[in-house]
């Protein structure tokens, strides 16, 4: 472990024992929420105020504001639990185990998003509620990953073997990502191509796009909250013999 | 005994058990037929539309035949112990894993080769696709027969694994079934399907190489 620098290992070594863990995330989420609502009001402001109409697509158009960060999420918080997964079989590190089964509901939940909006998305534009598009396709296959994760994780009794099955399914299926992603473009697609990830010139217009990226680091920050509350709750599942557990709960008596 | 040895002790170990129980190796072939013959059931029997969907029809049927077969894999061995046998041997897990996987599409998949003209003939594919679909079956279902180890190896130790396996390994199917069907269809049709087979091709090799990581790494944590 030579080439991590000794600071860095130290914080992560004090950041997963579970009681610090604990107590940071309880002094983090107030700032976390405050800097959501921050950015999630300026965003919906800007998206759904101050942004001009769509010369083709009218106001419809506007869902993208939740559509697009919520698709970008589900496949954010696939690949971070595959990291997650990779560090938890690797070191063994329980908060590792802990953050990726506390991800994917929330992730499960973006992606669920993302498909009902951009079905109703759908029905104005292409007169339809649901198309066999290449992309609507791999973000519902998207859906039955984190299903199967968190059916996998519910299924094993020992919670310990569960997580590391989860993370062995975590990191097979991120793999698998790409090559669903591409298999299913080369099958059919409809879908508008890609518009703000065009690095030379996006063509989007920039009143449009500030406000995007805007709900996008919103939808981050959202994920920020969500996982921690989730990773507090399950530590406690996880640990509730232990004696930080005992202590705690003295303290709040 | 040198790792390559144990990899065919393995296999051959595998092969004769399965020919000891002759009958149920029939049952996938039979499953396979049966759900093909169900189709014109259920959506009539206009040649036309049968012809347009057997590539579909006919890949579908193969796959839910593997993903049934697949519980036996690793089942028998978990509950007369050989599995534990296998984790304790000095030679690498994945090695004897991938000897298992081999074996099981040996008495599993190959089969299918054998009905599947007359399936094509069940459905009306034209004759030209034939090869297609021969060439997709010996490619693309030892690569169900391995994406689907990962799988069982996850929910071996589970009593009702059933449902979630096919939860868990069909979504990664779905690259198999859109090139395999797809070369096929574009058979049908006349087309040249080069570029599908050399992608399953691809996709074969390296699920031949990475598939026993995983799968050997579910086992050691299954067993426990």
């Amino acid at each position: 472990m030579s080439w991590i620098p000794a600071p860095v290992s130290r914080f992560f070594h004090r950041t997963s024992s579970p009681p610090y863990f604990y107590a940071l995330a309880d002094r983090f989420i107030p700032w976390l929420t405050v800097i959501f609502l921050v950015l999630l009001g300026a965003g919906l402001y800007g998206g759904l105020y101050l942004a001009p109409t769509d010369y083709q697509q009218g106001d419809s158009y506007r869902i993208i504001y939740i559509h697009v960060p919520a698709a970008w999420m589900s496949l954010f918080i696939y690949v971070l639990m595959a990291v997650m997964g990779g560090i938890a079989l690797i070191w063994r590190m329980k908060l590792a185990e802990v953050m990726l089964i506390s991800s994917a509901p929330i992730g499960a939940g973006f992606t669920f998003v993302a498909l009902v909006t951009g079905s109703l998305w759908g029905k104005p534009m292409w007169g339809t509620w649901w198309v066999w598009d290449a992309r609507l396709t791999s973000e519902l296959i998207l859906l039955f990953l984190y299903m199967g994760v968190i059916s996998l994780y519910g299924a094993i009794e020992e919670k310990r073997a569960a997580a590391r099955a989860v993370s062995i399914l975590a990191l097979v299926g991120v793999v698998n990502i790409p090559i669903i992603h591409y298999s299913v473009q080369w099958w059919n697609t409809l879908h508008q191509g890609p518009t703000v990830s065009k690095m030379d010139k996006p063509s989007i217009h920039v009143s449009m796009l500030v406000p995007l990226l805007l709900m996008a680091v919103a939808f981050k920050f959202y994920y920020l909250i969500a996982v921690l509350q989730a990773a507090k709750l399950e530590l406690l599942k996880r640990e509730t013999s232990s004696q930080w557990v005992k202590a705690l709960l003295e303290k709040q008596a | 005994m040198p790792i390559i040895q144990a990899f065919w002790a393995i296999i051959r170990r595998d092969l004769l058990l399965a020919f000891r129980r002759r009958a149920e190796m029939a049952n996938p072939l039979f499953f396979f037929v049966l759900v093909v013959a169900l189709f014109p059931l259920a959506v009539g029997a206009q040649p036309n539309l049968l012809r347009a969907m057997a590539p579909g029809v006919i890949w579908v049927s193969a796959l839910l035949a593997a993903l049934l077969s697949l519980d036996g894999l690793f089942r028998s061995d978990f509950e007369d112990g050989s599995l534990e046998q296998m984790l304790l041997s000095p030679h690498a897990l994945s090695i004897l894993v991938l000897g298992k996987i081999i074996a099981h599409w040996l008495v599993t998949g190959l089969p299918l080769l054998l009905v599947a003209p007359l399936l094509a003939v069940f459905l009306g594919l034209p004759e030209q696709a034939m090869g297609t679909l021969w060439l997709t079956l010996i490619l693309a279902t030892p690569l169900l027969s391995l994406i689907g180890a990962i799988g069982v190896a996850l929910t071996v130790g589970l009593r009702r694994g059933g449902m979630l396996l096919s939860l868990l390994v069909l979504p990664l199917y779905v690259p198999v079934l859109i090139f395999a069907s797809g070369a096929v269809d574009r058979a049908a049709s006349g087309l040249p399907v080069n570029a599908q087979l050399n992608i399953l091709l691809a996709m074969l090799l390296s699920a031949l190489v990475l598939v026993p990581l995983p799968t050997a790494a579910a086992l050691k944590m299954s067993v426990n």
